[in-house]
């Protein structure tokens, strides 16, 4: 693998290797030191053109935990700012010879243009409304930790799919590793022809949710509604809410964050031990340290080890 | 083909001579191999040419395998002058044109400032006039500055010379603003071409609305934002007794309206660009910017009913709405990049390629589909007929050639069939009796 574009590329085996290394690289998070020196002298770009924290700081440590020096560059206050073109802002990024280039940018496509500009490999944070490849990884790890396998498992995607890179890319990785996936959300919100893009079912309300094993929230922003999107947040969540009537004793909880409290989740279903939601913030930094190994590790650098070897586990870098 | 309102810059004509030419020309009838004479800008004979040496200095054009054909006429091409002539000027413009067979274009007016005024007209004509290598058209806004609200000084245009009126680039959205321009053409004249979009069913869309958009998560233009305003134009358009073309059909819907209407008895004809006709939004899925344009490519489904249409006369020509674009505002993200394509270079080469040699469409419909697109501006379709103007395109049936290895006569490359390998090239095309292009390798043949 060069690139990390998007889950549409990946075979299930490619997801499988990732979650694997992950499951390796998660021992390491429980060492006193939790270095491994795997990267060392090799650098990774964060070029962020688009708000984040937790996807940012998630990159960011992972790299370092892999022993990369990281530089991470958001739009504000940056040249982009100032009118520079992606081209040039990638040409100015490239001369420093990174391993890796991580973007996360408004438009859908970037990362691939990106990948077409640098002999850097790629990692997409999230393109416009397209792919969020990294966020579906680690749902799967996550979700992996509870099931054996998630083959036949039912999980519903709840929300605004419309907006969402995350219901694309999660949708695209669960049916990848075998689970069925319905899409569910407010008519005005589900893109027509979505069911046969991605490969799954829709469903215009909640009306048979109980048999999912998994609901997965999406975000609802409040801008959806100046849109004629939706009336108003509170008939959204009137309709759409998973709250603890609707969330059963045997479904887990997941939501990609940060969650609009009392919108798309109760307060009270947050909080429950049904809830994965801390558990996938975690499970986040295992993933993008396997995505880095995955692509960088025994390439272009003489004193890494080569791909089919273990990391070493603890040895202080 | 002579029309007033097309200008150019002044050239000689001179006597040509095409020898044992299969010449080809649907609507004369025409189909045999023979020779045909140029002298004076006009076709002088068809026949056994008279001996060798004795044709008084004419050039002798030897077209053993070539095909002569009455050349192309484009109703929807972007020039860019005045304002963006990085992209492309009458130059370049009228050169691509030349080089793809076209012997008159019509040149849009959403330029920068747009044509919306006898002075801004007056001034591109005086340049057509030094820099056009073909008979070039302009139309003028139906609106000030294409904003959709109020009516532009069009009897005023027309009299400048004005071939007809459009804001194409953008709808007119308020059916009533499009109500009074129809009245108001009673006096001016002149065919209104109309670019059919609902802007709040277009929303912010960069792409058709369908799986593809939806996998991308990009927004969608959906086809009944074509439609619907089709619908509605042509009811306006029937109610008001107005002439209009209806421009770069997209959709299976589309062609349905404009079947509806044209059996109810409205004065409208229609163009299909060949992206249309011949890619599907299928392309963007490697979203590569060179398959953005306004309307999108479409379904499959789509293309089909659109080659369906142009097979069957309910879409009268093809139009390839050249529109040049600098390669920085392609190189962007997509849903960030400009809208449009070029097509004047390899509109014949694809459709003859792709549609007539597979047996989809007969080479004579194409031939009359890309001669009849200036009809409605009163353009003559140019004919092979002794006494007619020399409109003529000499094509190589046989060459293969990749689309870009020798770049382009247009200042951009904005080609969203880059490329692509196709059949059938254009050698030489005589424009109003003047030779406005050869082919180099050709050119250079017919020297030794």
């Amino acid at each position: 693998m060069q690139h990390l574009l998007g889950i549409e590329d990946l075979d299930r085996e490619q997801i499988e290797r990732i979650l694997a290394r992950a499951e390796g690289l998660a021992e390491v998070g429980r060492r006193d030191i939790k270095k491994v020196p795997t990267l060392r002298g090799r650098t990774v770009v964060n070029l962020f053109l688009e708000p984040s924290t937790r996807t940012l700081s998630s990159f960011e440590l992972a790299a370092k935990r892999l022993s990369a020096d990281v530089v991470s560059i958001k739009a504000q206050g940056s040249s982009v700012e100032k009118g520079e073109s992606l081209k040039d802002t990638v040409a100015t990024l490239t001369a420093y010879d990174p391993a890796a280039i991580v973007i996360r940018s408004a438009q859908a496509g970037a990362s691939r243009l990106v990948a077409q500009w640098t002999d850097a490999s790629v990692i997409n944070a999230g393109d416009g409304k397209h792919e969020h490849p990294s966020q579906a990884l680690l749902d799967v790890y996550t979700l992996r930790r509870h099931f054996d396998s998630l083959d036949g498992r039912k999980i519903w995607i709840v929300g605004d799919v419309a907006h969402s890179r995350v219901a694309r890319s999660c949708a695209l990785a669960f049916g990848k590793v075998g689970a069925e996936v319905t899409l569910c959300g407010p008519p005005t919100l589900l893109p027509r022809e979505i069911d046969r893009a991605l490969g799954c079912e829709t469903a215009d309300s909640l009306e048979g949710i109980e048999q999912a094993d998994v609901i997965y929230a999406l975000r609802m922003q409040k801008e959806r509604m100046s849109q004629s999107l939706i009336p108003s947040l509170r008939e959204y969540a009137a309709e759409y809410q998973i709250d603890s009537r609707r969330l059963l004793p045997r479904q887990l909880l997941m939501h990609p964050g940060p969650v609009n409290r009392g919108v798309e989740l109760s307060s009270e279903v947050i909080d429950s031990p049904q809830s994965l939601i801390t558990e996938q913030v975690e499970s986040g930094l295992f993933v993008r340290m396997a995505i880095l190994y995955e692509l960088l590790a025994g390439k272009g650098s003489d004193d890494s080890e080569p791909v089919s070897e273990p990391p070493r586990i603890g040895q202080p870098a | 083909m002579s029309n007033p309102r097309l200008f150019q810059r002044p050239g000689e004509t001179k006597p040509l001579q095409f020898r044992g030419a299969r010449l080809f020309d649907p609507r004369s009838g025409l189909d045999q191999i023979s020779d045909l004479t140029v002298e004076a800008g006009c076709i002088s004979s068809i026949g056994d040419a008279r001996p060798a040496g004795s044709s008084e200095g004419a050039e002798v054009v030897d077209c053993t395998g070539l095909l002569l054909m009455p050349a192309f006429v484009d109703p929807h091409v972007h020039f860019r002058t005045p304002g963006q002539e990085n992209k492309e000027d009458l130059v370049t413009g009228t050169r691509a044109a030349a080089a793809g067979g076209y012997c008159a274009v019509i040149a849009m007016a959403n330029t920068e400032p747009p044509v919306d005024s006898a002075s801004v007209l007056g001034s591109v004509i005086e340049r057509a006039e030094k820099e056009c290598c073909i008979p070039t058209g302009f139309v003028g806004c139906v609106t000030k500055g294409m904003r959709g609200e109020e009516l532009a000084e069009m009897a005023e245009m027309r009299e400048v010379g004005a071939i007809g009126f459009s804001d194409d680039g953008l709808p007119i959205a308020d059916g009533g603003v499009l109500r009074r321009a129809l009245q108001y053409q009673r006096l001016v004249g002149g065919t209104f071409a109309l670019h059919e979009e609902a802007p709040d069913l277009s929303g912010s869309g960069v792409m058709n609305e369908g799986a593809v958009s939806a996998l991308l998560g990009m927004e969608g233009i959906p086809s009944v934002s074509e439609s619907a305003i089709i619908s509605r134009d042509c009811e306006i358009a029937l109610y008001e007794d107005a002439r209009i073309q209806i421009q770069h059909l997209s959709a299976r819907a589309s062609v349905e309206a404009i079947k509806r209407a044209k059996e109810a008895g409205t004065k409208v004809t229609c163009e299909v660009t060949p992206h249309h006709l011949l890619l599907t939004d299928g392309e963007v899925r490697g979203l590569d910017a060179h398959f953005k344009m306004n309307p999108p490519l479409r379904t499959e489904d789509d293309r089909r009913s659109l080659v369906e249409g142009l097979r069957d006369g309910t879409i009268d020509c093809v139009a390839t709405d050249h529109a040049p674009h600098a390669a920085e505002d392609k190189e962007v993200p997509f849903e960030q990049a400009a809208m449009g394509v070029t097509g004047l270079e390899t509109a014949f080469s694809v459709l003859y390629s792709e549609l007539v040699l597979p047996g989809t469409l007969e080479l004579g419909r194409l031939v009359e589909a890309m001669t009849c697109g200036g009809e409605a501006f009163g353009v003559d379709a140019p004919r092979m007929e002794t006494g007619s103007n020399a409109d003529l395109v000499l094509v190589d049936p046989a060459d293969v050639w990749t689309v870009g290895e020798d770049g382009y006569e247009s200042r951009s490359t904005n080609s969203c069939f880059a490329g692509r390998k196709l059949t059938g090239r254009v050698l030489m095309t005589v424009a109003a009796g003047q030779v406005a292009y050869r082919h180099r390798a050709f050119a250079m043949a017919v020297a030794e």
